[in-house]
C-alpha cells in the first residue's frame, strides 16, 4: 500500500527522522494559511499523488511570498499531473504539501527495503541525491553503497558510518547522518514497510541533516497489525475497477489489451496473459479468482472485466483442483446469462471434474466456445474478435 | 527414489484443527499411503483429542517424539505461520512445509534469519518449503499439500514451480502424454522464503529416479536466473525452462507478492534469455512445457 508524502513524514517525524516543518492542504485557502502558519520567507509547494516525478511534471515550485503560495497552489491544485509513472493521462492533484523552505547544501539518497537474494534488510544510500535512482543505478553503480541488515540484531554503528562517510558527508554532520540512518530503518522495521525511500536526504548550510521527500510502500500481508496506517490510504489514487474487485477477494490489475482473462492462480493468470500476446493480441487484465472461487465471485469478475469499455472477448482459462470444474462452470453460465454477456467467451477447463463441466458448458445454450490447452484458447479468442 | 518425501515419512499437520487444515488432511490421507503417512496433529488447546483417528498434540516436539514425525506441514493462519515454522525448526524436524498464504514479509525475514543463527551454531538444519505454495507430492507414494492428487503419475520426471496452478498445468501435460513424475515441488510466490529453484534443482539432479526436469518460474527476484547459472556448470540432466508475466507491466503486484518486477534483470524476458543462454529449453507457450520435454528424452 502506498501513501502521500507528508503522510510519510508524520510516520518519519514519529520516529524522530528530521523532516521540515509542514502540513497538507486541500483548498487554495488553506494553502495560504498553512504557509502563514509556518511564517519565514520561502515556502515550497508540493502537489501530493502517489506517482514519483512530481517535481518535472510541473507539481512542485518554490514561493517566495504568500501571494506566490496562492498563485501556485491555484495552478497544481486540480491539474492532471503528468509523470513517467502516472501514464499520458495523468493524476489529478487534491492535495497539497505545504513545507518551509530548506537551505540545501548536498542532497543525497536514502532507502530502505527488504532483499530477497541475502534475506536481509537492504539499507542504500547515494552521493547522487535528487535524481531518478534507477538511472544512478544504470550509470554509476559504484555510486549506490549497501549495507545488509540482520533483522535479528538491527543496524550497527558500524554499518550508519559506513553509509554516512561512504556518501561524503562532511565530518561535522557524520553523526547526525548516521543517527537520520538508523532512525530510518527503526521505522521500516516498524510500521512493516517494504520500501522508504528518501530522495533526497539534505545536507543544510548549518550542518543538519533533514529528510526532504518521504515514499513508502507497505507490506499489504502486515496491514492487519497497523490500523494507523490503513487509515492513511487514499482511494483517489488508486483504481476504482480494482478497489471493487478487491472487496469480492478478487486479485484484479487493468491492463491495455482487448481480451478479458478470468484465471485462478497468479502464476497460471500470468501464463494465460503470455499465451495471449503470444498469438498477437493483448489482455485487457489480469484477474485471478483465487481458490476457493464461487458462482457469485465468479459473476462479479464477468462484471469487472466487462465494465472495461475495451474488451472484445474473454477467456476464462481454470485448473480445477480443490475447486471443482463443474462449480466454475455454473458460475460462469450464471454469469454470462446474468451480464447479457455480448462478446465471444472461450472456456478452457482442466482438472477435477472437467468433463462434468464441459457438459454444463455445453447444455447452457450459450454460444460458448470451448478449448482443450491454454494455447488453443488463446487462439480461439483471438480469432474470434478479430 | 524421489526427493524430499516419500511413501516411509510421516507427517505432522500444525493447524489441523482450522477449516483449510481439516480440509486437505483429509485429501492427504485419502492419497497412495496417507493413512500411514499423516500421524499427528498440533493444537494446544485441543491436545489429546483425535481428527480423523490423528492424535493431537499441544507441542511439534511432543508430536515428533512421540510418533517419530519428521516433517511437518503448516495451514496456521499468517498472524501465526511464522511462529509455526519456528515451532517446527525449533523441534528438529527435517522438513517444514508452510501453505499458508499472506504471511507479513518481516515475520519471514525473522523466522529466516532464526533458522541460519541456529544452523550457523552448530544446530540441526531444517529445511523450508514455501510459505505460499501448495506443498510437494511424490506420485503414488505420499501428497503434502494442496495440489489435485488425481493429476499425477508415477514417473521420472521433476517439476519444480513458484506458481500453484502453474505446476498443476505442468503435471497434467505430462500426465496426458504418459510421462510420470519423481516429485512435482511448489516453492511458493513469497519474496522471502525456504527452498528456491536452485536447491530442488541441485535434489532432482542427485535423484537416480529423475531422468529430466521442467522448471517454472515468474517475474521478480533473482531467483530463476541464480538456479540457472548452477545448472550451467552442473546438472547432467535435460532441463525445460518456462517463465510466467512477459506481459506483466513493471511496479505492480500480480497477486504473489514476489512477482513484482523491479530492476531490470529480474523481467520474464531477461530470465527467459539467461535460462536459454545456461541450456536450458525454453518456451514462451506454456502449453508446450510437456511436448517440449518429451523431445528431450533419449
Amino acid at each position: 500500500m502506498k501513501i502521500h508524502e507528508y503522510q510519510g513524514k508524520e510516520i518519519l517525524r514519529k520516529f524522530g527522522v528530521t523532516t521540515p516543518r509542514g502540513k497538507p492542504a486541500f483548498s487554495v485557502d488553506e494553502a495560504v494559511k498553512v504557509a502563514e502558519e509556518l511564517g519565514g520567507k520561502v515556502w515550497v509547494v508540493k502537489a501530493q499523488i502517489h506517482a514519483g516525478g512530481r517535481g518535472k511534471g510541473g507539481g512542485v515550485k518554490v514561493a517566495k511570498s504568500l501571494d506566490e503560495v496562492r498563485q501556485y497552489a491555484t495552478q497544481i491544485l486540480g491539474m492532471q499531473l503528468v509523470t513517467h509513472q502516472t501514464g499520458p493521462e495523468g493524476q489529478k492533484v487534491r492535495r497539497l504539501l505545504i513545507e518551509e523552505g530548506a537551505d540545501i547544501k548536498k542532497e543525497y539518497y536514502l532507502a530502505v527495503l527488504t532483499d530477497r537474494a541475502t534475506q536481509k534488510v537492504a539499507v542504500m544510500a547515494s552521493s547522487e541525491g535528487g535524481m531518478d535512482i534507477e538511472e544512478v543505478a544504470h550509470a554509476t553503480p559504484e555510486k549506490i553503497l549497501k549495507e545488509f541488515v540482520d533483522p535479528l540484531v538491527g543496524i550497527t554503528d558500524q554499518q550508519t558510518l559506513n553509509l554516512a562517510q561512504g556518501i561524503g558527508v562532511p565530518a561535522d554532520s557524520v553523526a547526525k547522518a548516521q543517527a537520520e540512518i538508523k532512525k530510518l530503518y527503526q521505522c521500516y522495521m516498524e510500521t512493516d514497510a517494504s520500501l522508504a525511500e528518501i530522495n533526497p536526504l539534505i545536507l543544510e548550510g548549518n550542518g543538519n541533516i533533514k529528510a526532504l521527500d518521504a515514499k513508502f510502500n507497505f507490506d499489504s500481508n502486515a496491514l492487519f497489525r497497523h490500523p494507523e496506517i490503513v487509515e492513511y490510504r487514499d482511494l483517489d489514487e488508486e483504481d476504482a475497477d480494482e478497489i471493487e474487485a478487491s472487496k469480492f477477494d478478487l486479485a484484479y490489475i487493468s491492463l491495455d489489451g482487448n481480451i478479458g482473462c478470468l484465471v485462478n492462480g497468479a502464476g497460471l493468470a500470468m501464463a494465460t496473459m503470455d499465451t495471449i500476446k503470444l498469438f498477437g493480441a493483448e489482455p485487457a487484465n489480469f484477474l485471478d479468482v483465487g481458490g476457493g472461487a464461487t458462482t457469485e465471485k465468479v459473476t462479479e469478475a464477468f462484471k469487472i472485466m466487462l465494465k472495461n469499455p475495451k474488451v472484445k472477448g474473454i477467456l476464462v482459462n481454470i485448473f480445477g483442483g480443490i475447486m471443482k470444474c463443474d462449480t466454475i462452470a455454473t458460475g460462469v453460465v450464471t454469469a454470462a446469462k446474468e451480464v447479457n454477456l455480448s462478446v465471444p467467451l472461450v472456456v478452457r477447463m482442466k482438472g477435477t471434474n472437467e468433463d462434468l463441466g464441459k457438459q454444463i458448458l455445453k447444455d447452457s445454450g450459450l454460444p460458448i466456445i470451448s478449448a482443450d490447452t491454454m494455447a488453443e484458447a488463446a487462439q480461439k479468442i483471438v480469432d474470434a474478435v478479430k | 527414489m524421489s526427493i524430499l518425501i516419500n511413501k516411509d515419512t510421516k507427517v505432522i499437520t500444525q493447524g489441523i484443527t482450522g477449516k483449510t487444515g481439516q480440509f486437505h488432511t483429509e485429501k492427504c490421507q485419502e492419497y497412495a499411503n496417507g493413512k500411514n503417512c499423516f500421524v499427528a496433529g498440533v493444537n494446544p488447546k485441543k491436545a489429546g483429542e483425535k481428527i480423523f483417528d490423528i492424535p493431537i498434540y499441544a507441542t511439534v516436539k511432543e508430536a515428533a517424539k512421540d510418533t517419530g514425525a519428521t516433517v511437518s506441514v503448516i495451514y496456521v493462519p499468517p498472524a501465526g505461520a511464522a511462529a509455526a515454522i519456528w515451532e517446527a525448526v525449533e523441534a528438529d524436524l527435517d522438513l517444514a512445509i508452510c501453505i499458508t498464504e499472506g504471511i507479513p514479509v518481516r515475520d519471514m525475514l525473522e523466522v529466516r534469519n532464526k533458522m541460519k543463527e541456529k544452523e550457523a551454531k552448530g544446530g540441526k538444519k531444517t529445511l523450508l518449503l514455501g510459505p505460499n505454495c501448495p506443498g510437494l507430492i511424490t506420485p503414488d507414494e505420499i501428497k503434502i499439500g494442496i495440489m489435485p492428487g488425481h493429476i499425477h503419475k508415477k514417473g521420472r520426471i521433476g517439476v519444480v514451480s513458484r506458481s500453484g496452478t502453474l505446476t498443476y498445468e505442468a503435471v497434467a501435460q505430462l500426465t496426458e502424454i504418459g510421462l510420470g513424475q519423481s516429485s512435482a515441488v511448489g516453492i511458493g510466490g513469497d519474496p522471502i522464503n525456504g527452498l528456491k529453484h536452485i536447491d530442488v534443482m541441485k535434489m532432482f539432479n542427485d535423484d537416480p529416479d529423475t531422468d529430466a526436469v521442467i522448471m517454472i518460474g515468474e517475474i521478480g527476484g533473482p531467483d530463476e536466473a541464480e538456479a540457472a547459472m548452477w545448472c550451467k556448470a552442473n546438472m547432467k540432466k535435460p532441463i525445460v525452462g518456462f517463465i510466467a508475466g512477459v506481459t506483466a507491466p513493471a511496479g505492480k503486484r500480480m497477486g504473489h507478492a514476489g512477482a513484482l518486477i523491479s530492476g531490470g534483470a529480474d523481467t520474464a524476458d531477461a530470465k527467459l534469455a539467461i535460462m536459454e543462454e545456461c541450456g536450458f529449453t525454453v518456451t514462451r507457450n506454456p502449453s508446450e512445457m510437456g511436448r517440449l520435454l518429451k523431445g528431450l528424452l533419449k
